[in-house]
């Protein structure tokens, strides 16, 4: 594999397999609690992070994470308390965000245009040393955060007001995942960029759920489609010379697409099962086991 | 818990709120309600829409901040009460699903956090989930998507939930509300078996329907203060209230009390 031979490529492809993994394990929660386009702000905040990186001359991805943990912790505030006028304060997060990240940029020395747009739609090449031991640190973190509390985080998506009455530190866990996400997109950034990230936080769950009906097929799915495309999209990439944050967010397109068209006629012949198994219902015992359910479309 | 300690809990109300205010914005809600619940009772709390039903039974597991007035759960009083596995709670909802498919199993499975945490999740933790299910006839449905399920079975779902905590109080907002009638006398047979087991039970009901045996206290709010506070009223709901004039004319009397759980 003439691929791995090139150490840039090596980095590239690791952080690619950690993006695949941590995208869709903190997306899960966040399309689950409909908050589907949550990375997409943290992306935009994550710009100023970035310039700000430039601006002092020192690692991009460690201020990127620092501004991002802020930004998204403040989306959470004004998520959990500010009912009215949330959209519109969220809105004045991210483009401000996005406005501060251009602006830095362009102050410091070593920014360039070029340089702003490898951050925004991600680039091989530029995956440094000293990247990919940040990358390496956030997404351990990210993945021993959202598989290792998977069931207290599932509670609280599912039903918050619930999830509180047991007694769960609700208000620590949500800033928990708003921190995760602000995380993984610090994590993603070098290899799909900013602007993209949330599609990776988002389309492998879609996709997953055409076929899925429990939660942890959904995850391991998502998971599963979230390594596939990442590291396909980064391999694409490296032979054909297209940018990798776009073919790894059209592979997923893809991937979607495919699962939907196998779904509609798997979820059809279930349907129709359930239907004969209700026919028969009558005449069955009690206790029998029930009839598969057709999944959601 | 020792004997002596548990004897004495026996005598202090599960519930006890006094005077207890609260608001939705500028509008108060609770305008001083005294409300109390003792050990092994089956308490119904009636009254129309926008009657603080359900916003006494927030406030009662923390879900709304009273601004006057005293909470006490199991003698404790609620800024000190941590302990939430003796609670199990059936928020009003119309479904159990979220954005992302889940089966019976794990929407359930849920409740035993309120005993396990930030823990792992253990044997006896997987046959409670199962013998709630059971106690509500759901147990076949266990690996269903609950997307899948009916109106009914998401409530008997929600049900199971709160009662794979173990409880030894049930707060149930509006249960019935949008469940078959086949449902609905499944989830009064599982409630009888709850309360013979001891659990107290608090629950926000539109009419009393199938539960009417079941409840041996009823409590009425109107416009936030409570109104009735007595055996169950022989009509329910709005017809409860004291100046409903009930001059509207029945076409059946045997049709009475409407048992579809659909007027609310």
């Amino acid at each position: 594999m003439e691929i791995l031979d090139a150490a840039f490529m090596q980095r590239a492809l690791l952080a690619a397999l950690l993006v695949g993994i941590t995208a869709p394990a903190i997306g899960i929660y966040l399309v689950q609690r409909h908050q589907a386009l949550m990375g997409d702000g943290i992306g935009h905040v994550a710009l100023t992070g970035v310039g700000l990186g430039f601006l002092l001359n020192t690692s991009p991805v460690w201020v990127a994470a620092t501004v991002c943990v802020v930004g998204a912790v403040v989306m959470e505030l004004i998520r959990s308390y500010g009912k009215a006028r949330g959209d519109i304060a969220l809105a004045m997060l991210f483009y401000g965000g996005m406005a501060g990240g251009v602006m830095l940029i362009n102050l410091s020395d070593n920014g360039s245009n070029a340089n702003l747009v490898t951050y925004l739609f991600g680039s091989l090449t530029t995956v440094s040393e000293q990247d990919i031991t940040a990358i390496c640190i956030l997404a351990a973190f990210v993945i021993l955060a959202t598989l290792g509390l998977r069931r207290q985080l599932f509670a609280i998506c599912q039903d918050e007001e619930f999830a509180r009455v047991t007694g769960l530190p609700v208000r620590l866990l949500n800033l928990l995942i708003a921190v995760t996400a602000a995380l993984t997109v610090t994590v993603a950034m070098r290899v799909v960029g900013l602007l993209l990230v949330s599609a990776l936080m988002v389309i492998p769950v879609a996709a997953s759920q055409q076929i899925a009906r429990s939660f942890a097929t959904t995850l391991a799915l998502s998971v599963g489609i979230g390594v596939l495309v990442t590291l396909s999209g980064t391999t694409t990439s490296y032979y054909v010379d297209v940018p990798p944050g776009a073919t790894i967010v059209l592979m997923a397109i893809g991937v979607f697409v495919a699962l939907t068209l196998i779904a509609t006629p798997l979820a059809r012949s279930r349907a129709r099962q359930k239907a004969l198994d209700e026919e028969r219902c009558t005449l069955a015992e009690p206790g029998a086991p029930g009839a598969p359910d057709d999944v959601r479309v | 818990m020792n004997q002596p300690e548990r004897a004495k809990e026996d005598e202090q109300p599960v519930i006890s709120l006094r005077g207890a205010t609260a608001s939705l914005g500028a509008r108060p809600v609770l305008r001083g309600v005294d409300l109390e619940v003792r050990r092994g009772e089956v308490v119904a709390l009636l009254g129309a829409n926008g009657s603080g039903k359900s916003t006494a039974v927030r406030a009662i597991v923390g879900q709304v901040p009273l601004t006057g007035g005293e909470l006490e759960l199991f003698g404790t009083p609620k800024r000190r009460f941590r302990d939430w596995a003796r609670i199990g709670y059936v928020p009003q909802r119309t479904t159990a699903a979220a954005g992302v498919p889940a089966t019976v199993r794990e929407v359930v499975s849920a409740g035993r956090l309120a005993r396990t945490k930030l823990g792992f999740s253990r044997r006896a933790d997987r046959d409670a989930v199962v013998k709630a299910l059971e106690l509500v006839g759901m147990a076949d449905r266990l690996k269903d998507s609950v997307n899948a399920l009916s109106g009914g079975q998401h409530q008997r779902v929600l049900i199971a939930r709160a009662l794979a905590v173990e409880p030894e109080l049930l707060i149930m907002d509006e249960p019935m509300a949008g469940v078959d009638l086949a449902s609905q006398e499944v989830l009064a047979n599982a409630l009888r078996e709850e309360v013979a087991r001891g659990t107290t039970v608090l629950l926000v009901l539109h009419e009393l329907g199938p539960l009417e045996p079941l409840i041996d206290r009823a409590i009425v709010l109107r416009d936030g203060c409570v109104v009735h506070d007595g055996p169950p009223p022989e009509a329910v709901g709005q017809h409860a209230l004291p100046g409903h004039d009930h001059v509207h004319p029945h076409a059946d009397p045997a049709a009475e009390p409407t048992r579809t759980g659909l007027l609310s």
